[in-house]
């Protein structure tokens, strides 16, 4: 088979983990924030699997399942804690709810 | 099959910064498809057929349309995307970037220095995927069903309208309200009943006695 090396996977990684950073870092929207968010977890799975592949065997991608399991309940709570923000302030600013008084 | 691994690279690369650089949340949900099926095409190409089929299915088919659905319900208008470019302003985003930047050159220049090491792309077929995950990983399992459990639990808990839920004495939710502040044609006489109550329970009450009475004739 062929041979691209582990390196040029895990850069792949790093460069699509910090670009979902600089996303959370530098977004407002929560909405924006969420998929930021996501892009982080999928680049983690991205590198377990390279380095599952990289001893050919199956740990990583049960690393990965179980990443996309956390995603799937994060993203359900967290789309409903979206709805509520909208829902009281009528808006999507994450800093809308900083002073939290119930 | 090397340049398959860089097109598909290439493509989520660019696709994730189309992701966090646009306005509309519609525009960049869609281009983190394309980010997350590029990346499922990374995962063939290394040999994990079964994640790949995974990340199609469960991150671009559910996760993301849940996303889309919740965009869709919020119902954002068009004033949503100017105050997006007011948010997202190069002050804002410049620190971030630039502190990333040196990041990931950072880890790039160790990766390099390590030397190359081939990845052997055999691939890992699903029998043994689910072997390892339901003998060495069973505990994760359970630990994940339970996390999906308290997901769908809070997901129903926090989604739900709140049901007002007052004592018996107030059953009426503006009762106590009138009770502190009872106005003249809102003052409860001694049957605890407004001058508006009292023909509907009349009449309910009126009601029973005849049925009761046509009971008692039959």
């Amino acid at each position: 088979m062929t041979s691209f090396s582990m390196e040029h996977g895990l850069i792949l990684a790093t460069i699509i983990f910090m670009l979902g950073l600089i996303g959370l870092l530098s977004r407002k929207n929560i909405v924006f924030i969420l998929m930021s968010v996501e892009i982080m977890l999928n680049a983690a799975g991205l590198a377990f699997v390279v380095a599952g592949s990289r001893w050919s065997q199956p740990d990583g991608q049960v690393m990965f399942i179980f990443i996309l399991a956390m995603a799937a309940a994060e993203v359900s709570i967290a789309l409903a804690l979206i709805i509520l923000l909208h829902r009281k302030f009528k808006t999507l600013d994450a800093d809308a709810a900083h002073n939290m008084r119930g | 099959m090397n340049a398959l691994f860089y097109i598909a690279s290439v493509v989520a690369i660019a696709a994730t910064i189309m992701v966090i650089t646009r306005l509309n949340s519609i525009h960049a949900l869609l281009y983190l498809i394309v980010s997350l099926l590029s990346v499922a095409v990374i995962f063939f190409l290394l040999g994990a057929p079964f994640v790949a089929a995974l990340e199609v299915i469960v991150y671009a088919g559910a996760i993301m349309v849940l996303f889309v659905f919740v965009v869709m319900m919020l119902n954002l208008g068009p004033q949503t995307v100017e105050q997006e470019s007011r948010w997202f302003n190069p002050k804002i985003w410049i620190g971030p970037a630039a502190l990333s930047a040196i990041l990931i050159a950072e880890f790039i220049y160790v990766l390099i220095s390590h030397g190359r090491q081939n990845l052997d792309t055999r691939m890992i077929n699903p029998k043994q995927v689910g072997f390892s995950l339901f003998s060495t990983y069973l505990l994760g399992v359970e630990l994940a069903s339970m996390l999906l459990l308290a997901g769908i639990i809070g997901a129903y808990h926090l989604g739900r309208r709140k049901e007002a839920v007052f004592h018996r004495y107030f059953r009426r939710p503006d009762a106590l309200y009138e009770r502190l502040h009872p106005k003249e044609e809102n003052k409860i006489d001694e049957n605890g009943l407004k001058a508006g109550d009292k023909p509907l329970s009349k009449t309910n009450v009126s009601g029973m006695k005849q049925k009761k009475s046509e009971r008692g004739e039959l």
